[in-house]
C-alpha cells in the first residue's frame, strides 16, 4: 500500500485489520524486519516549504533524503545532525527518506557537538494507529506549546504513528573542514585525547577512534577560524603524540562519511551492535568482551561493535553495569532492543496502547522488554 | 480565569493529610498554617492567586516519593514548584492542592569534565549550575532571564530557553537525564550520562510537560567549555521592517551568531531612561553577539557589519571592551525591569517564522491603536521568539481585561503566520484557553493521552495546559471533580 495523501493513509489505517509494516525507503531494517503488510510513505513526497533565512525546511515524510540535502546544498545549508546511511552496514537497498531518518532518529558523528536528529526536529504530522491525524510542534525554533510529541515521535520507529510531514531546523554549511589525526593510541588513551579535545573551546564536530588505525578529530567553520583552531587543538593534544592535519575537502568528507556509515564493517560477517555509553566507560566495556571488533565515535560515547552471534548477554551485562544502552542493528533474535526497567517499560507500553490501540503498527519493533 | 472548584472531600481531610506528610518529612518541611501557605499563592504571574491547602519542602528523592505516594492514595492534587518564577502561572495552586517545592534540593551530585556533564538536584538555580563548573572553564548553556533565581526543575518543566538558544538550543537540547517521581511514588530514571534513549524519548516528552507527568528531583545536564571570547555589535535602524530584513540576511549569509536581540523604539526609550546603556535614538535596535577567538570574532563581525551596511543603519557600534559589552547587554537585560518602572505590563511569548517579523510588528502596531494600549517589543529575533510587552494600568477598571484581549489577539496572529503561542514561558494557565487556536481536538487528545498514561488520576499540576472543557471527561472518568 502506497498512499499519496495523509487522508488516504488515515483511511488505510482505519480500515486495517492486520499488522502493517511501515516503510519509508526500507533502508533501515533495524533489529530485523517488522511483520505485516507493507505500507510505504514513498508517494507522500516533496519539500513543502524551505526558508533559508529562517533556517527551516518542511518536507513530506516520503521525500528522499537526497532531495532534501540537494535543496539545502543549493543555499549553502545542511542537516547538521549528519544522518548516516545504513545501506552498507545492513546490506539493504532502496532510497532513504527524511521520514525514515526521523522515525529512527538517525544522526552521525556531529551529534556529539550539534545534537541528534531529535534536536533539529521542529514539528511533525502523523497518522496514529487509530487513524487519527495529529499535529505537534510547528516550524519555529522555539515552541513550548503543549506536550512535546515531536521528540516522542523521533526514534519511535513508526510504532506510535506513521509520519506524514516533518519540519526541521537546518544550519549553514561550513566554508572549510579539516581532520586532525593521531596514531598509536590504545582505546583508553584515545578516549582521553578525544575528551580533552571535546572539552576545549575549539568546537570539535567529530571525535572518533578506529582501534589500531587512527584517532580522528574534525573542525569545521570559516577557513581562517578552522586553521586557527586546528593549530591550537594540535598543541593541546601534543601530550598524546604527533598530530597531522588533513585539509583536502574530498578526503575530509570521505573520512567522516566512512565513520558515519561504519564503512569498516561493511560486508563483514557477524552481528552489528550499537552502544551508547558514558565515553570514558567505553574502553572498560570493550575490555570485558572477547571476539568483538569496535569503532568509537562521539568521543567514545557511541561504540559500533562487530560481534559473534549470541553476544547479547555479555554486551548488555557490560553496559548495564555502567549505564547506557545497546541495540543490535543486524543479527537474529528477538532481543535487538535494549530491555527497559519495569516502570519505564510500563509507560512505554501505555503510550503504545494509547497511540496504537489495536497493536497494528510495526508490531515486534521496540518490543524487547 | 476559570479554575476547577476545590473538592470539599479533600479539604475536609487536611488534618489527616498533614499528619501523614509529617510522618515522612522533617517537621519544618510541612507547611499547613494559612498565614504561611500564602507565600505560595502565586508565581511570577501575579494576576492570579490562590493559597494551597499545604506546602511541602522535601530534600531528597525518597521524601518526594513518600509524599507523592500519600497524596496519590488520598487523591490530593500536587503542584510542583521550582523557584516560582513562571510567567505563565505554571505553579499556581488550587485551594485543594499541595505545593511540592524543590527549593531545599540544591546539591551538586556529580561533575564530570571528561564526559562533560553535571548532575544536580532539581532545586538548584540555573546560574549556580554554571557557578559549579566555571572555575574549570565550563558553563551550562540555557540562560533564561530569570537565571539568577529560577530552578533547574522549573527549567525542565517549562523547557526554558534564553537569549543564546539560536546557537545552543533550549533546555531539551541540553538535558541528558532525569530522576523523576511519578504521582504514585514510583521513582524512574530516564537518560543519564550517555546520549539518546533506548526506547521512546520519554526524556524529551517529560521536558516541557509543565510538571504534569512527574516530579523531577535530579537532572543530568550537558556542560560546554566556554568560548574563548564573545563580542556584541549594536545596530540601529530607522524602521522595524529593515531591522527584520537584516536579521534574515545575517542568518542566510552563513554566520550563526549566538544571539540576535531586537528592541523597538518604545523599549529602547524606556531602557535608556532606566539603564543608560547608551543606545541610539532610533526605531529598531539589534544586538548581535558572536563568539570565538579575537580573530574569529573580527571576521564574523566584519561579515555582519557588511550585511548591516547594505540596510543603511543609523548606528553601527562594535563593542571595544568588556565594559562596553556589559553595557550593551545591560540595557537588553533590564528591559523588563525598565518597563515595570513606568507601567504595569503583560509580557507575551509567541514565536513566529523570522520571515513574518515585519508583518507581525506592523499588525501589532495597528492593534495597539485599536485597543488603545501601548506595546513595547523586545525579543530573540534570531529564532523568532517575540516578547511584546503590553502596557496597562492595573488600577484603571477594565484595563487588565483589555490587555488580556489584546494579548490573545497577538498570540492568535503568531499562530496565523505559522508560529506558536509560547516559545519559552509555557502554557500554564495563562495560555491554556488559547490552546484550541493552535491545536485541533485530535492534536490535544493525543497530548492528553500522554497525561492519562503518566498520571491516570490527573492529580499533578491540575488545570494547566489543557482547556478545562477539553480535559473534563478524562478528569471525571478518573474520579476527580470536573
Amino acid at each position: 500500500m502506497t498512499p499519496r495523501t495523509e487522508d488516504e493513509l488515515a483511511a488505510i489505517i482505519k480500515g486495517a485489520d492486520a499488522p502493517l509494516r511501515i516503510e519509508g525507503g526500507g533502508t533501515r531494517p533495524i533489529g530485523g524486519r517488522a511483520v505485516g503488510a507493507r505500507l510505504s510513505t514513498s508517494a507522500m513526497r516533496g519539500i513543502v516549504l524551505y526558508e533559508p533565512g529562517a533556517l527551516t525546511l518542511v518536507a513530506r515524510a516520503g521525500t528522499p533524503l537526497e532531495e532534501v540535502e540537494a535543496a539545502l546544498a543549493q543555499e549553502g545549508q545542511r542537516l547538521a545532525f549528519e544522518p548516516m546511511d545504513h545501506r552498507g552496514l545492513l546490506g539493504s537497498a532502496g532510497t532513504p527518506t527524511i521520514g525514515g531518518v526521523v522515525a529512527a532518529n538517525v544522526s552521525g558523528p556531529r551529534r556529539v557537538q550539534a545534537g541528534a536528529c531529535r534536536d533539529f526536529l521542529l514539528g511533525v504530522r502523523l497518522v496514529d494507529g487509530a487513524g487519527r491525524i495529529v499535529r505537534n510542534g510547528g516550524r519555529v525554533m522555539k515552541n513550548v506549546t503543549g506536550y512535546d510529541l515531536v521528540r516522542l515521535m523521533a526514534g519511535s520507529y513508526g510504532t506510535l504513528g506513521v509520519l506524514t510531514e516533518v519540519a526541521l531546523k537546518v544550519l549553514p554549511a561550513p566554508q572549510a573542514a579539516v581532520t586532525l589525526r593521531l596514531s598509536g593510541l590504545d582505546d583508553a588513551q584515545a578516549v582521553a585525547a578525544l575528551a580533552r579535545a571535546l572539552g576545549s573551546p575549539f568546537e570539535v564536530t567529530g571525535a572518533a577512534h578506529l582501534p589500531g588505525k587512527a584517532t580522528l578529530l574534525r573542525i569545521e567553520g570559516f577557513a581562517a577560524a578552522v586553521a586557527y583552531r586546528a593549530e591550537r587543538l594540535a598543541m593541546l593534544l601534543a601530550p598524546f603524540g604527533a598530530v597531522t592535519i588533513e585539509d583536502d575537502p574530498a578526503t575530509v568528507a570521505a573520512t567522516w562519511r566512512d565513520i558515519r556509515d561504519v564503512a569498516a564493517f561493511h560486508g563483514r560477517a557477524g552481528d552489528i551492535w550499537r552502544l551508547s555509553v558514558r565515553p570514558t566507560d567505553a574502553p572498560g566495556i570493550m575490555a570485558g568482551l572477547s571476539g568483538v571488533e569496535a569503532l568509537y565515535d562521539w568521543g567514545g560515547g557511541l561504540v559500533w561493535l562487530l560481534a559473534p552471534e549470541g553476544s547479547a548477554q555479555a554486551i548488555r551485562a557490560g553496559v548495564n553495569a555502567r549505564g547506557g544502552h545497546a541495540t543490535r542493528l543486524r543479527g537474529a533474535g528477538a532481543d535487538a532492543f535494549h530491555p527497559l526497567p519495569a516502570p519505564v517499560a510500563a509507560l512505554q507500553a501505555g503510550l503504545r496502547q494509547r497511540f496504537d490501540p489495536r497493536g497494528i503498527l510495526n508490531p515486534g519493533l521496540m518490543a524487547s522488554m | 480565569m476559570q479554575m476547577p472548584a476545590p473538592n470539599p472531600a479533600i479539604l475536609s481531610r487536611k488534618a489527616e493529610l498533614v499528619a501523614r506528610l509529617r510522618a515522612v518529612l522533617p517537621a519544618d518541611a510541612v507547611i499547613a498554617d494559612p498565614a504561611e501557605t500564602r507565600a505560595y499563592e502565586c508565581d511570577a504571574l501575579t494576576a492570579y492567586r490562590c493559597p494551597p491547602m499545604a506546602a511541602i519542602l522535601p530534600s531528597s528523592t525518597q521524601q518526594v516519593s513518600d509524599a507523592l505516594a500519600i497524596c496519590h492514595e488520598m487523591g490530593v492534587p500536587v503542584v510542583p514548584r521550582g523557584s516560582g518564577t513562571s510567567l505563565s502561572g505554571g505553579a499556581l495552586p488550587t485551594a485543594d492542592s499541595v505545593i511540592l517545592g524543590v527549593a531545599r534540593m540544591t546539591a551538586v551530585l556529580e561533575t564530570d569534565f571528561d564526559n562533560r556533564f553535571i548532575r544536580v538536584q532539581a532545586g538548584r538555580t540555573n546560574l549556580s549550575v554554571t557557578g559549579a563548573v566555571e572555575a574549570q572553564g565550563f558553563f551550562y548553556a540555557p540562560d533564561p532571564s530569570s537565571q539568577l533565581a529560577c530552578a533547574i526543575g522549573g527549567n525542565i518543566a517549562m523547557n526554558s530557553g534564553g537569549a543564546h538558544c539560536l546557537r545552543y538550543g533550549v533546555t531539551t537540547n541540553n538535558l541528558m537525564g532525569v530522576t523523576m517521581v511519578l504521582m504514585d511514588g514510583t521513582v524512574i530514571e530516564l537518560g543519564g550520562a550517555h546520549l539518546d534513549a533506548p526506547g521512546y524519548d520519554l526524556l524529551g516528552l517529560v521536558c516541557g510537560s509543565e510538571g504534569q507527568l512527574g516530579v523531577v528531583t535530579e537532572a543530568t545536564l550537558r556542560i560546554l567549555h566556554k568560548p574563548e571570547g564573545a563580542r556584541p555589535v549594536l545596530i540601529g535602524f530607522d524602521s522595524n521592517e529593515v531591522a527584520g530584513a537584516c536579521v534574515s540576511d545575517i542568518i542566510k549569509a552563513g554566520v550563526l551568531p549566538v544571539a540576535i536581540e531586537f528592541m523597538d523604539r518604545p523599549c529602547i526609550r524606556a531602557t535608556e531612561d532606566f539603564a543608560h546603556a547608551g543606545y541610539p535614538d532610533c526605531e529598531a535596535l539589534l544586538i548581535v553577539e558572536v563568539e570565538g577567538s579575537e580573530a574569529e570574532i573580527d571576521a564574523q563581525l566584519a561579515l555582519i557589519e557588511g550585511i548591516a551596511r547594505r540596510h543603511d543603519p543609523v548606528e553601527l557600534r562594535q563593542s571595544r571592551s568588556a565594559e562596553e559589552s556589559a553595557k550593551i547587554w545591560l540595557g537588553r537585560k533590564s528591559a523588563f525591569g525598565a518597563m515595570g518602572q513606568i507601567n504595569d505590563y503583560m509580557c507575551l511569548d509567541g514565536t513566529i517564522p523570522v520571515s513574518a517579523l515585519p508583518l507581525v510588528l506592523r499588525r501589532i502596531g495597528e492593534m495597539s491603536k485599536e485597543f488603545g494600549l501601548d506595546v513595547a517589543n523586545v525579543f530573540h529575533a534570531g529564532d523568532g521568539n517575540m516578547h511584546p510587552l503590553i502596557l496597562f494600568d492595573a488600577n484603571r477598571p477594565g484595563d487588565l481585561e483589555t490587555c488580556e484581549a489584546f494579548g490573545a489577539e497577538i498570540l492568535k496572529l503568531c499562530v496565523e503566520v505559522g508560529g506558536c503561542l509560547t516559545g519559552e514561558h509555557g502554557v500554564g494557565i495563562e495560555k491554556r484557553d488559547l490552546m484550541g487556536h493552535q491545536y485541533g481536538s485530535e492534536d490535544l487528545a493525543a497530548q492528553m493521552d500522554v497525561k492519562d498514561v503518566f498520571d491516570p488520576g490527573w492529580l499533578l499540576n491540575p488545570a494547566k495546559v489543557f482547556p478545562l472543557d477539553a480535559s473534563r471527561a478524562r478528569r471525571a472518568a478518573r474520579g476527580r471533580a470536573a
